[in-house]
């Protein structure tokens, strides 16, 4: 019997041979409560995990749509004890996998392993930390104790092959494939080689890949729900949100948006 | 003697770190060229052909050795002990940055990448890179912040009239740790072309360690010229810190040398309140920010603090993590000058000595004036004076004159 939902939904969307469509939004943009709405909102039309971004000041990661979100979301007043709490209401109306997504100074300030401890009983099952690579991770013995939260690892296209199997063999919950080199955002064409580097890291490792960074329309999804067994979506919805955040009908809005992309991930 | 060969290679560890700090904190994306990088490093280090290039290269072109000169006005307006100044203040470019640029432009020539990228806070990291890219015949595009744009205005004009393309960033308090996010950000999408000539000792190992094995040869060289002066060690070294570039390089060669003190200098802005400074290890805590775990300036929720400083050079959230390692250690003494310290010293080493310091430098300069009348005569300091102020004569002639300068 597998305890976290990541890999409750994973061994599901095997059987039923779909990739997994997988949503990011800025938690507190524009407000946690806000949030709470758009995370069932998108419950409720498929999709399968949320990453959960938990706002940082100095996103470096991040392009300009996520970049803005984070600052929306800091200025709302979103704090990471606030997320989690969020995390704890939303558990109240949902059982979707939950993917804390953010830097490593939030949550090294708050404590590491208080962060996974509280996150976890507050009902979260991964978290994804942009400037932590498995090195550091290994190499810091302060940076351990994660209380069954799956740690999501990020490989690049520049990560050589040898390191994306030894990444893959040790991934936890779900590799994340970063599609191409650059910053988060939306692109207009794919990158060509998603398939070859999935294959590679796939041959190292038992555990799920999810293709993310600059997928923003259906025909891009279904190209990535092909080769990889899930899709990653987020600044394409975070525009979204900020287009219509101070709308009533913020969080239909955004399920119309998704609807689509969720439909084509599964289409093949 | 040949730049980098007598670095000690102790620290930091084969992971980056110096005791718990530093390291790599970086997105996937980058390891694969921060390890190319440190491989590239190692061999360039181990190649005899490199170390000619990069020795002829500094005398020929930048101006080194820089002489160490013995402030004697300045001695006997303070009345203790000697003092005596590192003038970095006469290389090419006006600052100390272009040790470590030069350095890194042959190492992006080895790297095979043509194109290069900088952040800049003062502006004078970003116009030795300029420079070392004309030289080279390499593309340069240098990120800084608006509100460094407007206050080091002379110094964006320089880098335009080298080639470079100057970048205005305007995220945040648009300073340097913005800039500083906009190559990270430029960098993750060119990586595969593209080198990042990091300014200062700061970020990503094995930036910490290039920058300062680049800038070591200040205290190598000031070693060897207070033994021929003086006959001895001095008995205490003073630097301002930004990043910590200027200081680690005159500190590092004496580190072995248990009689000499050494002090980093920070930005206390208007005094150590909460956005208003920017001296990480006054307000400072653990953290990890833009590769590098040290000490900066954050908030309770971990969310990076505002900083200020009269010298945008010094205006930034994080401290190099050799200098968190030697703080901790209590190798090294850290303090503060704030703005206003800053400018009396500003004016006190234009009037003496006709020097005019850059704003970072007269940091150092003025603990030098705290410090020097309470050692006796027959001690001696070494100050770095790391840049020279022309590029912040409109900032001073704000704050001092109350004048607008028009140029
Ligand atoms: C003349 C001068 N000194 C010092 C600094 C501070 O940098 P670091 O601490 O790396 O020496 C700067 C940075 O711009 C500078 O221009």
């Amino acid at each position: 019997m597998l305890e976290n939902r990541l890999d409750q939904t994973f061994a599901r969307l095997r059987e039923e041979k779909k990739a997994a469509f997988v949503a990011y939004l800025a938690a507190g943009d524009p407000t946690l409560d806000a949030t709470l709405g758009l995370v069932l909102a998108l419950a409720g039309v498929g999709v399968d995990v949320i990453e959960l971004g938990l706002p940082f000041s100095d996103p470096l990661a991040d392009g300009i749509v996520n970049q803005l979100a984070a600052q929306r979301a800091l200025e709302s007043g979103t704090t990471t004890a606030g997320v989690i709490e969020l995390i704890r209401r939303i558990r109240e109306h949902s059982s979707i996998p939950l993917v804390l997504f953010t830097y490593l100074n939030p949550v090294y300030t708050y404590g590491f392993e208080k962060f996974h401890a509280d996150a976890a009983a507050a009902g979260a099952d991964g978290v994804l930390l942009l400037d932590l690579p498995p090195d550091e991770a290994a190499a810091n013995s302060e940076l351990t104790g994660t209380h069954g939260l799956r740690q999501i690892r990020l490989i690049a296209p520049t990560t050589p092959p040898a390191r994306m199997r030894d990444i893959g063999s040790q991934g936890e919950g779900f590799i994340y494939y970063v599609s191409r080199e650059g910053v988060t955002g939306e692109q207009s064409e794919l990158a060509t080689n998603i398939a070859e580097n999935v294959a590679i890291i796939k041959s190292g490792s038992g555990v799920p890949v999810c293709v993310g960074f600059g997928i923003s329309t259906p025909d891009q999804a279904a190209a990535v729900a092909r080769s990889a067994d899930g899709v990653v979506v987020g600044s394409a919805i975070v525009k979204t949100i900020a287009a219509h955040g101070s709308s009533p009908d913020l969080a239909s809005l955004v399920a119309d948006f998704v609807r689509p992309l969720v439909e084509a991930t599964k289409s093949v | 003697m040949s730049t980098l060969a007598h670095a000690p290679a102790s620290l930091p560890d084969s992971h980056g770190h110096f005791g718990q700090f530093g390291g790599m904190f970086v997105p996937e994306t980058l390891m694969a060229a921060l390890k190319e990088l440190e491989s590239e490093y190692a061999a360039a280090r181990a190649d005899a052909s490199f170390q000619a290039e990069l020795d002829d290269l500094l005398h020929n072109y930048v101006g080194r050795p820089t002489p160490l000169y013995f402030a004697e006005r300045l001695t006997s307006h303070l009345g203790g002990a000697k003092v005596y100044l590192k003038r970095e203040d006469l290389l090419h470019t006006g600052a100390h940055k272009i040790n470590n640029a030069l350095g890194q432009a042959l190492l992006a020539k080895r790297l095979g990448k043509k194109r290069i990228i900088a952040e800049t806070g003062a502006g004078q990291h970003g116009v030795a890179t300029a420079t070392v890219c004309a030289r080279f015949g390499l593309q340069c595009r240098v990120y800084m912040g608006k509100v460094d744009m407007e206050r080091q205005a002379l110094n964006v004009a320089r880098m335009r009239f080298l080639g470079a393309e100057v970048v205005a960033v305007t995220a945040g308090q648009a300073t340097l740790k913005e800039a500083v996010n906009e190559a990270m950000r430029d960098w993750v999408t060119n990586v595969r072309t593209t080198h990042y000539i990091l300014g200062s000792a700061l970020g990503s190992h094995p930036f910490p360690m290039i920058v300062r094995d680049f800038h070591r040869v200040i205290g190598v060289e000031a070693r060897r010229q207070i033994l021929e002066k003086e006959n001895r060690l001095p008995d205490m070294l003073i630097a301002c810190v930004g990043g910590g570039s200027n200081a680690i390089g005159l500190f590092h060669a004496f580190l072995d040398d248990a009689s000499v003190k050494m002090c980093g200098v920070e930005a206390g802005g208007d005094g150590i309140i909460q956005g208003r400074h920017a001296a990480r290890f006054q307000g400072g805590k653990l953290g990890v920010l833009q590769g590098t775990k040290t000490y900066l300036l954050a908030n309770h929720d971990g969310q990076i603090e505002l900083t200020h400083s009269v010298s945008a050079g010094l205006d930034y959230a994080a401290v190099g993590p050799e200098h968190a390692y030697y703080r901790d250690q209590g190798r090294i003494e850290y303090t503060y000058a704030t703005d206003d310290e800053a400018l009396s010293a500003f004016r006190t080493l234009s009037e003496i000595e006709g020097l005019i310091p850059a704003l970072e430098t007269a940091h150092g300069i003025a603990e030098v004036i705290k410090r020097a009348p309470t050692m006796d005569p027959s001690a001696i300091i070494i100050a770095n004076l790391s840049g020279r102020g022309d590029k912040d004569v409109a900032q001073a002639a704000r704050h001092i004159l109350g004048e607008e300068l028009k140029f």
